[in-house]
């Protein structure tokens, strides 16, 4: 068990990615839910973000405790620039990432992941149902959601990869190993597609460098929405 | 002071959403170590990003001062909050303010009982009822609508 405030690097970045993840996403979904169809829409997608949010803060916070040179969730979400973000892309891969993550003993990680657990699988539950939804849908939903599966497909191969980081972790017991998760990540997402009748996209293009903090050009203008209070104003709160 | 004198104190200390259950009857007051007049209080979170928690953890700190005490608020993630623990009396308080309660979670160490498993209106306890949204005005809570006196409400999610 290593609850106690102790320096741990590796510890530290591990608990910033999987912030990273769940910052980068919330605040995503809050720009989706402005544009949602429906009134129960924008509710629903603003309650995911918020859940995201608070997992963030209480991995941000952990990060910035074990890294150990002062810096907090806010330093760590507003003050880093676009190449110190390591997150990647996901609703499927948090439920068994939270599930397996119990299990750290890092019991910090693992009190985060209790809780996580939870409420990723009601998200889970309603990113299953538009699938469901568009993909049984009409032509033109299918046509659509088909599109969109296939351009962000490739991305996901990112989540599994491995990196000396990991290895390191994995061998303590502190992170889950990809290997662990991808078949149940499979399964769960051959399951959904299939009932949605949508095809699983092949493709061989695995493009990489979110972890090591390269992004698409949609990044730099998330950040500079999310950042722009905080960097206005410093210290700001409410 | 005794904890249990502290405890009624902190009965004064309700959920900023929810204004009708006290943090005792939410569950989420999780220990009470009173030693002089250090108190330390500890809770759960209810959702990870639940922005009540910390008008309630301000909200405790007054309570404690204005009682005299030096207070300690701690947050302890697990084992996870799970609407389980909230009180009976809670859970009658929660249908008087017209929200129906949660059922008993799978996995959780209620007991099933009928009655409690099923979602009552709060208005006129019919039981032809229908979720319009899984997610409602708070993480906690889903909507509904009652199809014998056509009224909405909402329903704590068990969780």
């Amino acid at each position: 068990m290593t609850s106690a405030v102790g320096i741990d690097r590796d510890t530290s970045s591990y608990a910033l990615r999987l912030g990273d993840d769940a910052l980068i996403l919330g605040q995503r979904l809050s720009e989706w839910a402005v544009a949602s169809p429906a009134l129960e829409e924008d509710v629903a997608l603003l309650n995911i973000a918020l859940d995201l949010l608070g997992q963030a803060r209480s991995l941000l916070t952990r990060a910035a405790e074990l890294e150990g040179r002062g810096r907090d969730e806010d330093s760590l979400a507003f003050l880093r620039d676009e190449p110190e973000f390591t997150c990647a892309l996901l609703s499927a891969y948090h439920v068994h990432l939270w599930r397996v993550l119990v299990g750290s003993t890092d019991d910090v990680l693992a009190g985060i992941a209790g809780k996580a657990v939870k409420e990723a699988d009601y998200h889970f539950d309603h990113a299953k149902h538009w699938t469901l939804r568009l993909g049984d849908g009409t032509p033109e939903s299918h046509r659509r959601i088909q599109a969109g599966l296939d351009r962000v497909w490739p991305y996901a191969a990112e989540l599994f990869e491995r990196d000396p980081l990991l290895d390191r972790l994995v061998v303590r017991g502190i992170a889950v190993d990809p290997e662990v998760i991808r078949p149940l990540w499979e399964q769960t997402v051959g399951e959904v597609l299939a009932q949605a009748t949508l095809t699983r996209p092949d493709t061989a293009w695995r493009p990489s460098g979110g972890r090591s903090g390269k992004h698409l050009t949609g990044f730099g203008y998330l950040l500079a929405e999310m950042q722009h209070l905080h960097r206005s104003h410093p210290g700001a709160a409410w | 002071m005794t904890t249990a004198a502290v405890r009624a104190l902190l009965d004064s200390v309700h959920d900023p959403e929810i204004p009708v259950l006290t943090i005792s009857d939410l569950g989420i007051l999780r220990d009470v170590e009173v030693a002089g007049t250090h108190v330390v209080v500890t809770i759960s979170p209810t959702y990870s990003g639940c922005p009540a928690m910390d008008e309630i953890r301000a909200d405790i700190d007054a309570v404690l001062a204005e009682g005299g005490f030096d207070g300690e608020v701690r947050t302890v993630l697990s084992p996870a909050w799970t609407t389980d623990w909230m009180t009976d009396a809670g859970r009658r308080k929660l249908l008087e303010y017209g929200i129906a309660p949660p059922r008993p979670t799978r996995s959780g160490p209620v007991a099933v009982e009928l009655g409690r498993t099923v979602i009552g209106c709060p208005q006129c306890a019919s039981r032809d009822v229908e979720e319009l949204s899984r997610f409602g005005s708070t993480s906690c809570k889903s909507m509904w609508r009652c199809n014998s006196c056509r009224e909405p409400f909402d329903h704590f999610r068990a969780h």
